[in-house]
């Protein structure tokens, strides 16, 4: 363990390659960044074509949320926790994995509570029993 | 023993034993179980956050109004600033994790010092910062009555802005007699929810001043909440009206849904318990390293390990502000 492991040092499917692991350790924070700045001035603007416009039951801006959560989700994953340099069968555990599980919850519960709002505001039960 | 035998005839044969199929030794992959299996834990708690919003999807309250304030800025309207603050500190101590984990690899003793170092004072920063949001979210902003069917009524002036009820409500007349055990067979004690004005202040004052209205949970289309004129407002207040709430508790919550203030407590607590626990690991790796624990051992592995957990609690903080403060 005492030497160097070999990183694999390009990101954006190979588009952008580093030098070093430090460099690109780097590189990742600096993207890593512009979306969390992109994220927050997207939040503080809310413009309203995206808000106002709906896609599969959510705002267009909550999608952009979720699709730039997802992407720093990706980065952090694979540069800071060395996803990209474990063998196929370890990323495939943990990530296949958990996805299933977390997008069949989410979906269950989110569809369950549009029900149960359904039912509120057509049935004739009180708001907060 | 010399009649044991050692051989099985196997040796160099997939089945025969001794393989590493995924190349991580054992703490490391135990480190990634326990990931996922908390990463789903997490997302149990998000998931429900997002079911209850979904059942009250046309009354949750609005994150940008209710993170508003930045510390030493008082009065000004700073919605997501913090947060976002909140945010960088936490990446930019992954990065310097993350950079520690590297020296490490090359065995530079001084470099994992610094850079775990750097780690844990930006873990300090994000609870201390953690802990000045609850503050504040406990404490309140603007107050607002509690309708006898537990919905949140807020004042507003005619242009719209907010208005504090300990702007307009009227001098307490008389003085509040506590209640004590003496006086009643089955009573408890005073509850602990002190609000600063009572509900009769906040209605006499709201009736004397003509320029005030009120908004409801609900909200239009666009996702405002509904503002009544003055008429309805008055009927709301005087009809619906029962006590006021300041601050948000897990019972009450003046920003809204009572459930928001739940989730809000209960998700982000147990991320900042995450992120102490991280920061507590993080120190005794840190003193073992000044040690020279792993110099003597030959490898970092335990940086590594510790922190893939600190990235962990990055990751999920990822998930937490764009579900509590950016949705």
């Amino acid at each position: 363990m005492a030497h160097e492991q070999a990183h694999k040092l390009a990101i954006f499917r190979g588009t952008l390659k580093f030098k070093s692991n430090v460099s690109k350790i780097w590189g990742v924070f600096i993207v890593l960044s512009i979306v969390t700045t992109v994220e927050v001035a997207l939040g503080i603007i809310r413009p309203s074509f995206l808000v106002d416009h709906h896609f599969l039951a959510l705002k267009l801006l909550n999608w952009i949320f979720i699709l730039l959560t997802l992407f720093k989700a990706y980065y952090i994953t694979w540069d800071f926790m060395h996803m990209r340099d474990e063998t196929n069968g370890l990323r495939r555990a943990v990530i296949w994995t958990s996805l299933f599980l977390i997008a069949y919850l989410v979906v269950l519960l989110l569809i369950e509570g549009d029900y149960i709002f359904e039912v509120y505001k057509d049935g004739f039960i009180k708001f907060n029993f | 023993m010399e009649a044991t035998v050692v051989k099985t005839g196997t040796e160099g044969k997939t089945w025969g034993g001794g393989n590493h199929p995924l190349k991580a030794s054992y703490g490391k992959m135990m480190m990634w179980f326990f990931i996922v299996s908390d990463a789903l834990t997490f997302s149990g708690f998000l998931a429900s956050y997002g079911f209850s919003r979904f059942k009250f999807v046309d009354a949750w309250p609005i994150p940008d109004e209710v993170f508003t304030h930045f510390p030493f800025l008082h009065g000004v309207d700073a919605p997501m600033y913090y947060v976002a603050f909140m945010t960088f500190i936490l990446i930019f101590s992954s990065v310097t994790m993350v950079l520690a984990v590297d020296a490490g690899h090359k065995m530079q003793q001084n470099k994992v010092i610094l850079y775990m170092f750097l780690t844990i004072i930006g873990g300090l920063i994000f609870l201390g910062s953690q802990a000045w949001e609850w503050n504040t979210f406990i404490k309140g902003d603007f107050g607002a009555i509690e309708t006898k069917g537990g919905q949140i009524v807020q004042f507003l002036d005619k242009d719209g802005e907010r208005v504090a009820l300990r702007d307009f409500a009227a001098p307490a007349k008389g003085e509040r007699t506590e209640q004590t055990r003496e006086n009643g067979i089955w009573f408890e004690g005073e509850s602990e929810y002190y609000p600063s004005v009572s509900f009769e202040q906040v209605k006499e004052g709201f009736l004397a001043n003509d320029n005030l209205l009120v908004r409801v949970q609900h909200k239009d289309e666009h996702g405002h909440h509904i503002i009544l004129n003055r008429e309805e407002s008055i009927a709301k207040v005087v009809n619906d009206g029962q006590m006021v709430v300041e601050g948000a508790n897990l019972r009450h919550n003046e920003y809204g849904h009572p459930l928001f203030a739940d989730f809000f407590f209960f998700i982000t607590g147990f991320h900042g318990f995450h992120v102490f626990t991280g920061v507590l690991i993080n120190c005794i790796i840190f003193f073992n390293v000044i040690i020279g624990t792993y110099e003597r051992r030959g490898h970092y592995e335990m940086v590594e390990k510790v922190g893939l957990y600190w990235h962990f609690v990055d990751l999920v903080w990822v998930f937490v502000f764009t579900f509590f403060y950016l949705v």
